[in-house]
């Protein structure tokens, strides 16, 4: 595994992302996703879909973050997280 | 009364191909990942966080390879997309002659990716080239090795003539599903000709025209061998296009750590834009 050049903030990250898969798929389990119009425009959406699209959506708020400012990226980080909570809740 | 079964076994039948996906596309974009957060020297490396991603939003050269970028595969889609509606509509419905036709366009399709560029290289060629030295001949200055647009028009007429059979095969496909009854009540309400492409074909064409703008667009956003066969890049930097500034940062400057921050901005960007195209796809098949 030395070749995949791991550091701890990486591990942290991909426990992270592993971790919310495997909570979606045991909550889509135990209570199945029903598509649902919310405040995102045009598109009915499920549960999986609105975590796509607020992943997506935080991934390049930080990008824009990163361009534009040279403040900590923990500053988009918790506004990703609000944001993430805001459209799996309302999306 | 719901008659349906549920066997969440069935999933474990789709394990061989996660595997396989996570050993070819998975474990790497995690090493990516890894790689961009990291400046890596031979054995050891130094944890630099967003440093790389920093530097390379703002570097005008990757700024601009990004617009250029963005530019052709827009250039791309408007010329083949009805480029190829006309072919396909242009093409016999059956016989000889429609197997014949399918076959010619067929074969550009066939043909390699650095082969193209090495034909278009030498056809453009001003001094041995059929088409540069016939545009010379007749008083056209035309040299895509020292000219800019010409090196860009040279470009994006290869990319028409490599990948135009394609949007035109898909809605040839499209075409030939349509039920000939829409045909016959367009004939019995005398509508033009105009009409019947309006009303019934390009409605008729919605789906594969889709499948048909979403590959294109995917595949001249990550063109790399014919642009870099035919130009090399230039004249300058006018024809270099992302995926070839990625190379040379990876390979030929072996800034690893910038080439990976970068190959995953790449990457969100054809995931969103491959994403907006399955949502549209999905959306409009709900509509119906």
């Amino acid at each position: 595994m030395e070749w995949m050049a791991w550091s701890l903030v990486t591990a942290i990250f991909f426990i992270g992302i592993a971790t919310l898969l495997i909570a979606m798929t045991v909550a889509e389990i135990k209570h199945p996703s029903v598509e649902r119009k919310g405040f995102l425009p045009i598109i009915a959406t499920t549960r999986g879909d609105r975590l796509f699209i607020g992943l997506l959506s935080s991934a390049f708020f930080h990008l824009g973050f990163l361009a534009l400012s040279e403040s900590s990226v923990w500053i988009p980080f918790g506004i990703s997280i609000l944001w993430l909570i805001c459209v799996l809740r309302w999306g | 009364m719901n008659l349906k079964v549920k066997n969440n076994k069935a999933w474990f039948l789709v394990l061989p191909v996660l595997a396989l996906v996570a050993f070819s596309a998975i474990i790497p974009l995690m090493t990516v990942v890894n790689y961009s957060v990291q400046d890596i020297f031979d054995n050891s490396s130094v944890f630099v966080g967003t440093e790389w991603y920093r530097e390379i939003l703002n570097d005008p050269r990757l700024q601009s390879s990004l617009i250029r970028q963005f530019v052709f595969s827009g250039a791309v889609l408007l010329v083949e997309i009805p480029l190829g509606i006309l072919v396909a509509l242009m093409m016999p419905k059956s016989g000889r002659m429609a197997s014949l036709c399918l076959v010619i366009l067929a074969m550009p399709l066939l043909i390699p990716w650095n082969v193209v560029g090495t034909i278009w290289q030498i056809f453009g060629r001003a001094d041995i080239g059929l088409m540069g030295a016939f545009l010379n001949g007749i008083g056209i200055d035309y040299n895509y090795a020292s000219n800019p647009i010409d090196a860009w028009l040279t470009v994006l007429l290869m990319d028409v003539w490599h990948w135009t059979s394609l949007v035109a095969l898909l809605c040839y496909s499209g075409l030939r599903a349509i039920p000939d009854a829409y045909y016959q009540a367009a004939k019995i309400d005398q509508a033009s000709a105009w009409a019947v492409f309006r009303y019934i074909q390009l409605p008729k064409l919605r789906s594969v025209l889709v499948i048909g703008i979403l590959l294109r667009f995917m595949d001249s956003f990550m063109i790399y061998a014919e642009p870099f066969v035919l130009t090399g890049g230039g004249p300058g930097n006018s024809t270099t296009f992302l995926s070839q500034t990625l190379t040379k940062m990876a390979i030929g400057q072996f800034d690893l750590g910038p080439a990976a921050a970068f190959s995953l901005v790449y990457f969100l960007i054809v995931l969103l834009v491959s994403w907006l195209f399955f949502t549209t796809i999905t959306h409009l098949d709900n509509k119906k």
